[in-house]
């Protein structure tokens, strides 16, 4: 939940009571006061249903250290912050927020869509046709562009390395499909990807090629598979109008949370939360995003239970959703129910017969060993009985994660949940029976 | 699956095909399709690459849609069984937290209020390992690299670690030290095993075969006297003198036979050595050597009163070399005076008594030494008082604590006397008292090295008396950073009970005149820090008294307890 990693270590150095005064928790939120280099101390509350933070402190980082701190202390010892009705500067706060949530809960299902039309529909009908036109073009250039490489064939684009490919990928964000122009970059880096590159470049610009002709013949598509194309080049649905569009369509289940994975890329942090429904046994994926200073705007650690309503994203095999109205609070989860290799693999390949561009799918696997690495081949998952074994993604090896996991099993059978894909399976979470994040 | 397609001249028709090999696919595109016609069917309407493009897209996705599993590899033996019981949820939480603040958060400076936790793993390593308890198998990556990193750490870390740490460092070569032994009686063979001990001994690498020795020693004396005896003709100079080192390890009087012919080994360093641990034991041979020639040099005489006369050596013969004594001074010191010291520290103290007509130690020191002898004298006999650990030497040498002239009388000018040192040789409580007296009347200036060999957490009135003279300096108005080395100490040492009564020291003063500017607020914030660390190692060990973790490993836990916030 941490911002970085300077900042986790500074709350964990204040999760300790010295420093705090006056604090007290309630159902939903917890404050203190943290004593700091100044004379007044700093004033943190948590409304832990959100979770939100604030903290009189000057600190950008968000949460900054007295927030996580005090959440850590609360977390670790609950004896150390008694109950109690929260002070004046902590109860503002606390009740601003709750009265907003009420608000903005009873919007959303009073079908709040209408009120956020823009003002004008025609001018942003005319915009979107201007969008899908500048893309239009981008997709045919880029076409060409690959009919070229392929033409003059693909020893010629060993020499030309990421320059090239960083061009067209600077012709796609002018055209405004964002999604083209990563694919593009990500063409720079498969030249250097070691052996075997020709065939791995040659899949990539054959799935891009796929998503441009894709695009360009959309109005022949069926509408699901339309919208995966339209997301996969870029173009966006507001979480709000899925939520809430006149498409939508929420679906209330317990959601035990199976992951919860941050990266960062120097400009934005984006966190990916996947989740189960117990009842309809759906996975979905929950995408934040947080630019420098600006918070990710959820946190499930991995093991919770939420009774909450999902949305999916439109597309033919919808993953990505968004979170609606929560019934309960999140509360701990069991070990989930997996299945085998075979399975997943299974899973992966009846996912790629909606949306072809499926580099993985999430899975749970249950009573897996991971093997180490012998004849050059490297890590494996295999089932505790039978033959069947998937390789880890080289990405996994070398990190910390694959230790642990190593760690957990001993040798023994585990529960494992990851993305299983055509690189292999890329571990996120295994249980000791407590989640651990790989 | 096989392609019947032409694989040399472009042709401007293919039969047709509905499944191209993957492998043609590739050819044609690395080659481009100007040189190499792809082995698909042409559509009138499109290019040969789009052609190529097509084909590709359709085999790349059934190829991933229909991935087979791979043969599963050899399964690793299982981990052995590790009965202890699991850490409680809280301790396990903590230890995640001091292990993930490892590295140092880079502001390395003693500035700020939170507590330095880098400080605190080794502590919680020692701690926990009273209960007995099994680290949770996801922090065992992190431990082991902590124990890599630390060797201080190693003993603690690895044993809390178990069996299943062992296991996983075989898998991965950054963990082989776990392997290698060094680390405690477990990996070395055991008495049942002296064939195992022997074959360690003839075969293994030289830190193996010191740490074979140093843990025969202290299991069984004379069976790694006996061991070394074995071989010890045949081995080279440097590990003749690292074997005979270990020798240090529950040295008797049955060693002197041994050590006594060392006395003529061909290197002079393993003969100084085994004069040094000779002269450790009083009742051997080379001690009562030594006592003759120190003697004679060293007397009573009698002008108004007793006064001990002192004349320095005129040679340094032979046997003196064979004893140990360096001929040759370092730089700056006379001849006479070096042989002397050397004399003095290897002779039995116990001596001493008759030589003084049955003085006490404490007598003798108070007795006046002719000719500015006393700092010499005085100094060798602290050395003296080291080396065969006694302690009513050391208690007379060290004297009282308070005694206004101390720091003038005990570390007079030119004197090279070690007090930190004469200090261990007290037993624990008598030291921490001698240390408490000399902070309240000296101040903390002093003080760090002393403080070092006090056990922890300090006793009481140390901590007080510690607690009070950096109370004293802040009243003077210095920066606390003067003190930061004792600060640092206190952190880890003090009694945690001491933070209620550190509490209000927190609050910032009023700064006295002429004080340093805004030294104030730096007291105030280090006693927080001091304060917060106090409670946090209290906290930190009532964690490790607290529930089971019933969830972890036992398999009855209802499932997940509450996830740690990341």
């Amino acid at each position: 939940m941490a911002p970085d990693d300077a900042s986790r270590k500074a709350g964990g150095k204040l999760a300790a009571p010295g420093p705090w005064s006056e604090t007290g928790a309630d159902g939903g939120a917890v404050w203190g006061q943290c004593k700091g280099s100044g004379k007044k101390p700093y004033q943190a509350v948590i409304d832990v249903t959100g979770p939100a933070f604030k903290c009189s402190c000057p600190s950008r980082k968000f949460p900054c250290k007295h927030a996580l701190g005090l959440l850590l202390l609360w977390a670790g010892d609950p004896g150390e912050v008694p109950a109690g009705e929260p002070p004046q500067w902590a109860g503002e706060w606390l009740a601003g927020r709750r009265e907003r949530a009420e608000r903005a809960a009873g919007a959303a299902a009073g079908g709040s869509a209408a009120a956020r039309t823009p003002a004008d529909p025609e001018a942003a009908r005319r915009r979107a046709e201007r969008r899908l036109q500048r893309i239009d073009a981008g997709a045919t250039e880029l076409e060409q562009r690959l009919e070229d490489l392929l033409r003059t064939g693909l020893t010629a684009a060993e020499g030309a390395g990421y320059s090239a490919w960083d061009e067209t990928a600077a012709r796609m964000v002018d055209a405004q499909a964002p999604g083209l122009a990563s694919r593009v970059r990500e063409l720079g880096s498969v030249v250097a990807s070691g052996a075997n590159w020709p065939a791995r470049m040659l899949e990539e610009c054959a799935l891009l090629h796929l998503l441009d002709q894709g695009f360009l013949g959309r109005e022949r598509l069926p509408a699901a598979l339309a919208a995966t194309v339209r997301s996969r080049v870029g173009l966006t649905t507001d979480a709000a109008d899925v939520l809430a569009g006149p498409d939508a369509v929420t679906v209330r289940d317990r959601w035990l949370v199976l992951a919860q994975e941050d990266s960062d890329d120097g400009k934005l942090t984006s966190r990916r939360i996947f989740l189960r429904g117990e009842r309809t046994g759906r996975m979905a994926l929950h995408l934040s995003f947080g630019g420098a200073g600006r918070p990710l705007d959820l946190a499930l650690p991995p093991g919770l239970v939420l009774d909450a309503d999902l949305a999916y994203y439109p597309g033919a095999r919808p993953l990505r959703a968004a979170l609606g109205e929560r019934h309960a609070p999140a509360a701990p989860g069991p070990v989930p129910p997996g299945c085998g290799i075979d399975a997943a693999l299974a899973a992966y390949g009846d996912a790629l017969r909606d949306d072809p561009w499926l580099d993985s799918w999430p899975v749970v696997l249950a009573d897996v060993t991971p093997v180490p690495p012998r004849d050059g081949a490297g890590w494996q998952l295999a089932d505790a009985d039978g033959e069947s074994a998937l390789p880890l993604d080289p990405r996994a090896s070398g990190r910390t994660g694959l230790w642990q996991l190593a760690a957990i099993s001993g040798g023994a059978p585990i529960t494992v949940f990851g993305e299983c894909g055509h690189r292999g399976f890329l571990p996120l979470t295994a249980w000791d029976p407590t989640p651990v994040s790989l | 699956m096989t392609s019947t397609s032409p694989k040399t001249a472009p042709q401007p028709t293919a039969p047709p095909h509905t499944t191209p090999a993957w492998e043609d696919l590739v050819t044609a595109a690395l080659l481009g399709t100007e040189r190499r016609m792809p082995p698909v069917p042409l559509r009138s309407v499109r290019s040969p690459a789009a052609a190529l493009l097509d084909a590709a897209a359709v085999s790349t996705v059934r190829r991933r849609a229909a991935l087979r599993p791979a043969l599963a590899g050899e399964r690793p033996a299982p981990a052995p069984a590790d009965p202890r019981p699991p850490l409680p949820a809280a301790a396990r939480h903590r230890l995640s937290l001091l292990l993930a603040d490892r590295g140092g958060t880079g502001d390395g400076s003693r500035r700020g209020a939170a507590p330095d936790l880098t400080e605190l793993l080794p502590q919680w390593l020692t701690a926990a390992q009273e209960y007995g308890y099994r680290a949770p198998g996801a922090l065992l990556p992190a431990l082991l690299d902590a124990a890599r990193a630390r060797t201080d750490l190693r003993p603690a870390a690895l044993a809390l670690a178990g069996p299943r740490a062992l296991w996983l460092a075989r898998l991965n070569d950054d963990w082989a030290f776990a392997l290698r032994g060094t680390t405690g009686p477990a990996a070395v063979p055991g008495t049942e095993d002296p064939e195992g001990v022997r074959r360690l001994w003839e075969e293994g690498l030289f830190a193996e075969r010191v740490t074979l020795l140093t843990a025969l020693r202290r299991r069984d004396p004379a069976a790694g006297l006996a061991l070394l005896g074995t071989t010890w003709a045949t081995e080279r100079a440097e590990d003749r003198l690292m074997f005979l080192d270990a020798l240090r390890e529950g040295l008797s009087a049955a060693d002197e036979p041994f050590l006594e012919q060392a006395l003529s080994d061909r290197s002079r360093n393993v003969r100084a050595t085994a004069a040094e641990l000779l002269s450790a034991l009083p009742g051997s041979a080379l001690a009562a050597r030594m006592a003759e020639r120190a003697h004679a040099h060293v007397g009573l005489g009698r002008t108004s009163g007793p006064v001990i006369t002192v004349e320095a050596p005129q040679e340094c013969d032979a046997g003196m070399q064979r004893d140990g004594v360096a001929p040759k001074p370092p730089s700056g010191r006379g001849q006479g005076a070096w042989w002397l010291s050397q004399l003095l520290e290897a002779a039995p103290l116990d001596a001493w008594r008759d030589r003084f007509d049955g003085r006490t130690p404490a007598e003798i020191i108070a007795l006046p030494v002719a000719d500015n002898w006393r700092t010499e004298l005085h100094d060798a006999w602290c050395r003296a008082a080291v080396r065969q650990r006694d302690a009513d030497w050391a208690r007379a040498l060290l004297g009282a604590p308070a005694t206004a002239d101390r720091a003038t009388e005990v570390a007079p000018p030119g004197s090279s006397r070690d007090l930190a040192k004469l200090l261990s040789v007290l037993p624990e409580d008598e030291r921490a008292l001698w240390v408490a007296e000399f902070i309240a009347a000296h101040g903390l200036s002093d003080a760090f090295r002393m403080l070092g060999v006090c056990a922890v957490p300090w006793a009481e009135p140390l901590g007080r008396s510690v607690v009070d003279a950096l109370d004293i300096a802040r009243d003077a108005g210095s920066y606390p950073w003067s003190f930061s080395g004792v600060m640092g100490l206190a952190e880890r040492c003090l009694d945690p009970a001491a933070a209620d009564r550190l509490d209000m020291l927190t609050a910032v003063t009023d700064e006295p005149e002429g004080a340093s500017p805004g030294s104030g607020g730096y007291w105030s914030e280090a006693f927080q820090r001091l304060v917060g660390t106090l409670r946090l190692r209290a906290t930190m060990h009532a964690e490790l008294t607290g529930p089971a973790d019933t969830a972890d490993g036992t398999g009855n836990g209802t499932g997940a307890a509450a996830p740690a916030a990341s």
